[in-house]
């Protein structure tokens, strides 16, 4: 434990600098719920837009869901909403089909999982999980929330278009999103996407990289590494993937934005197109694929990451139990974080791409699927024998493991390049990772909101709603993607506005609509949650201190923490925290403030001899505070 | 008027709801206030570990029937060599995550069910045992690179180069229809093409300095022999597209600038098809699987499977481009114009030997 003590000196004297000026931030209403500095106010910030963008996204899904589940129905009814984009004859119009199901990926993706999640828990949790006064700089975390609301306006913008929204799909793979001959949607709308794109990574950056110095040099007296939870390891590593990835989706941005405008030709070749020879030549669409999943297939694991490190911390505290293999989760965070940058071009299996690069995607694909494996197996044994509470942040925690098991496992076939040969691009692949990432991120997003909501707002959401919530999202969850495996096994290419050309897909209308009507459901069951959520906020009973009877650092702060978060010292650090229900032990938790020399009732032998480090680490802290 | 009563009507019931989640707010307060037990969880806990059980059971129970009941409805049927092959890799893995799945989801139904909170019982400390992670994380990639060998197997030779006597075609995606272009009975080779050339008439580009393009015919539909390894080779004139032919288990993408090809076999004619669908009107169907745009949806092409000669025939009565487009002769070089109207089937063959002269 010698590195803790190092840490100890620079740590405490920084946190008291800090803690003299906390009284600085009670500024007015601009500072402190605007403008703010304050990692919770920010936090909180990206929470509420992602809610709404949530909204947003998951109303175009019941659009296009109207769509491919009725396609006889008239939809005369949405024209006060869509305008012209209903068609003479009450139809949606084709091309803003395809509007609505890249704008609703790229919301999705983008704006709610990566954003809404990353941007909310990151923010929230980081300096009160590690126990620090604020983000390392309050500043750039600022900027950060404030580029992301730029970002989203520019986009929110441009679903108003008269030429309508980006449509070429979320991946925007050129030429298609190049022409603006091609569809309409490529003209201003992309215009737009990539501008707001580009200043969405400005914010992801702004973000990472105040998440990673944060973590690791603002940790507390005595939080080593491995005494950190699981939350705080996987948005690590999930702002390492963002720091790396994003700026290469920035770069093939960029190149689009070049051929578009300014007539070079980095992925256009070849083209004729609207009755004209284009002049582009040499360029290679498939060079834009290769940069984009680049990005592309780190960004699935940021979209999950912090789900999986946020259900980890939410299913060991109400199993009662320590998670289990703790430093196996962390080495199977850092294993599926490495990999996740090696797998990116079986995306790619039949675009033209060498196949000799398919067989090795291939072999890099299908090893991660070894660290899931683990995540998974470690989270049913964290169950064993456990003392389960089914609070609800713990029911979309295990629904959240559930989506990761049925969607990961989908994974193995389309890792498979001869097996993807048929159903890549059809509903099998829209089952797989709807499940795997979206449902799961969604749900480890709703398990974090659950679980913290206390600590926001100060507050309790009512439980039984947040059951009626979760039953109702999580079977409708199933009954909208489970069918859809079939309908892709059976063929049917996604994207596209009927099937009714093909003879080949001209079944399954029963599964369509049973699809469309689940659909319907869980959307309307999100709005129980959005009243408990808003209702509570004001109106909730008051939250007690540690109302999970948690043994993280957040719980120690105050019910309503200041900015600063702690009104004295920040609490050390003794033990790691999953002393759950440690045999001996008086309660089924001890926090990881209370040093190993209260409890020698149940220390274990090597615990025991860390009671001699903790005084010389107090000594420390005291030896600071003479200075002052 | 309907609307607006429509309108209330959800109003007053959202009311309602919202009064029902009041009042028992207020009641479930008064109880809490009455009772003052220490017990950290309700009656709901057993509610969700049993909806937990139930939801296990019931999910793989309908999983396994409709899996049964409806096979023949989403199991489509193969007609290529490859097609076969890839299909079974995809039922062994099938076979063996299901089991995986069924496994796991049964045990974790089990234990969130058995393990639900008991007012006096101790979670058992039990932070990690090597063995088991060793163990798991062994026999998944034991599994798993069986799982890769195979596929890979597969993948290489349904990516290996096709042979020399192979059929080409080529396919030729433009928003929002696929053309095919066959090389000829003639020569049996595709001309040259450069996408410069293109104009409303040559959608093919079809460069007629080559010799080899004069007997090129277009079709509107995809024919395709039996048990004769075809090599389509795919190109875009605009934008992404993906030749998908669903009962072959073909994709591969057309690239505008980059030509991509795809090789197989196929096993079955549509009339065969026909006969064992019992559907008379059955087609096999080219797809796109990309997005390319609005119309994406639509971009059928008809494929008809024939047996080599009929197939053969079929390709003798097709006119060449340049016959239905003599217009073009005028584009082609002085010196290979006779050739051309030969080839191109305009003029009769004066003889053999004499077409052989003028070629070279």
């Amino acid at each position: 434990m010698a590195t803790t003590d190092i840490h100890a000196h620079p740590d405490v004297h920084h946190h008291d600098d800090h803690g003299d000026d906390h009284e600085h931030h009670e500024g007015n209403f601009w500072t402190k719920y605007v403008f703010s500095e304050d990692h919770k106010v920010i936090g909180k910030q990206f929470l509420i837009t992602g809610i709404l963008w949530a909204l947003i996204g998951g109303m175009f899904s019941i659009i296009f869901r109207l769509q491919l589940g009725f396609p006889e129905a008239n939809l005369e009814w949405l024209r006060p909403l869509l305008g012209e984009w209903i068609t003479a004859q009450g139809k949606l119009d084709p091309e803003f089909y395809l509007a609505l199901v890249t704008m609703h990926g790229t919301i999705m993706v983008f704006f709610v999982l990566t954003a809404g999640l990353s941007g909310t828990f990151a923010n929230f949790l980081i300096p009160l999980q590690v126990g620090a006064r604020d983000m390392a700089s309050g500043f750039m975390n600022m900027l950060s929330y404030w580029f992301f609301f730029v970002s989203s306006v520019i986009m929110f913008t441009s679903l108003f278009l008269q030429t309508g929204p980006a449509s070429g799909g979320w991946t925007i793979y050129p030429p298609l999103s190049a022409l603006p001959q091609a569809m309409s949607g490529s003209g201003l709308g992309m215009t737009l996407w990539l501008v707001s794109m580009a200043l969405f990574i400005i914010s992801t950056l702004l973000g990472g990289i105040n998440y990673i110095t944060t973590i690791i040099n603002l940790r507390t007296h005595g939080m080593s590494f491995t005494r950190l939870p699981l939350t705080i390891w996987a948005i690590f590593f999930t702002a390492i993937l963002g720091l790396l990835s994003f700026p290469v989706l920035f770069a093939a941005a960029l190149l689009l934005i070049f051929d578009r405008s300014f007539g070079t030709s980095f992925y256009l070749s070849d083209i004729y197109i609207g009755g004209e020879a284009l002049a582009h030549s040499g360029g290679s669409p498939v060079l834009f694929q290769h940069l984009f999943w680049f990005l592309g297939h780190p960004e699935v694991y940021i979209v999950i990451l912090p789900a999986l490190g946020i259900t980890s911390e939410i299913i060991a505290t109400n199993s009662r139990k320590p998670i289990f293999g703790y430093k196996a989760m962390i080495g199977s965070l850092l294993f599926i974080a490495i990999l996740s940058f090696v797998v990116w071009a079986h995306h790619m299996f039949v675009t033209g791409m060498n196949p000799f690069l398919g067989s090795i995607f291939m072999l890099l694909t299908l090893i991660i699927a070894v660290p899931s494996a683990v995540k998974i197996f470690n989270y049913v044994t964290t169950l064993w024998q456990g003392n389960i509470r089914f609070t609800p942040g713990m029911l979309f925690s295990i629904g959240m493991v559930s989506y990761f098991l049925t969607g990961g496992i989908t994974g193995i076939f389309l890792g498979n390049s001869a097996i993807d040969i048929q159903l890549h691009d059809t509903y099998f692949v829209v089952a797989h990772f709807h499940l795997v990432m979206g449902s799961a991120a969604f749900f480890g997003m709703l398990a974090g909101i659950y679980h913290w909501f206390p600590k926001m707002f100060g507050r309790m959401m009512n439980a039984k709603l947040g059951y009626v919530h979760f039953w109702i999202t999580f079977v409708g969850v199933y009954m909208v993607f489970f069918p859809m495996h079939y309908i892709g096994i059976a063929g049917f290419p996604r994207r596209y506005y009927t099937w009714t050309n093909f003879d080949t897909f001209s079944g399954f209308f029963d599964l369509n609509m049973l699809v469309s009507v689940a659909a319907f459901i869980t959307f309307s069951a999100q709005f129980i949650f959005l009243f408990n959520f808003f209702y509570s906020m004001f109106r909730g009973p008051i939250a007690p201190a540690n109302p999970w009877n948690s043994n993280t650092l957040e719980w120690t702060t105050p019910r309503n923490p200041q900015h600063g978060n702690w009104p004295g010292e920040i609490p050390s650090v003794y033990r790691w925290p999953y002393d759950y229900s440690k045999p001996g032990a008086k309660d089924d938790f001890i926090p990881q403030t209370i040093p190993f020399s209260e409890t020698p009732e149940s220390n274990l032998p090597h615990e025991n001899e860390l009671i001699r480090l903790e005084s010389t680490g107090t000594q420390g802290a005291v030896i600071v505070e003479k200075k002052d | 008027m309907t609307n607006l009563i429509i309108g209330l009507g959800v109003v007053l019931i959202l009311i309602i709801l919202y009064l029902i989640f009041r009042v028992s707010n207020l009641i479930g307060l008064a109880r809490t206030r009455d009772v003052k037990t220490e017990t950290r969880v309700d009656s709901s806990n057993r509610i969700n570990a049993g909806l937990f059980l139930a939801f296990t059971i019931i999910s793989l129970v309908s999983f396994y029937w409709y899996s049964y009941a409806y096979f023949d409805d989403y199991n489509l049927p193969v007609a290529s060599v490859h097609g076969a092959w890839t299909d079974s890799l995809f039922w062994i893995t099938m076979g063996v995550t299901v089991v995986a799945f069924s496994i796991i989801s049964v045990v974790m139904g089990f234990f969130v069910f058995n393990y639900q909170h008991k007012e006096g019982r101790r979670a058992k400390f039990y932070p990690d045992n090597h063995y088991l992670e060793l163990a798991w994380t062994i026999i998944p990639a034991i599994v798993l690179s069986i799982l890769i060998f195979t596929g890979l197997r597969a993948w290489n030779d349904i990516t290996a180069p096709a042979s020399a006597d192979a059929e080409v075609i080529e396919m030729i995606g433009q928003q929002f229809a696929w053309t095919a272009r066959y090389p000829g009975t003639k020569d049996n080779k595709l001309g040259s093409f450069n996408f410069k050339l293109i104009d409303a008439v040559n959608e093919f580009g079809l460069d007629l300095a080559d010799k080899n393009s004069y007997d090129d015919f277009k079709s509107l539909e995809l024919h395709l022999p039996k048990d004769k390894e075809i090599l389509i080779k795919i190109r875009a004139k605009d934008v992404l597209h993906s030749l998908y032919i669903p009962h072959f288990r073909v994709k591969m993408d057309a690239v505008p600038g980059m030509p991509t090809q795809f090789k197989f076999v196929v096993t079955k004619t549509t009339e065969e098809m026909r006969d064992e669908l019992n559907n008379p009107n059955f087609n096999y169907e080219v797809a796109c699987a990309e997005v390319c745009g609005q119309a994406h949806f639509s971009m059928k092409m008809i494929v008809v499977v024939e047996e080599p000669e009929a197939y053969e025939q079929w390709k003798r009565g097709q006119d060449s481009w340049l016959k239905q487009n003599p217009d073009y002769l005028k584009k082609v070089p002085a010196a290979l114009q006779e050739a051309a109207m030969i080839k191109a089937g305009l003029q009769r063959d004066p003889g053999v030997e004499v077409a052989g002269n003028e070629v070279q």
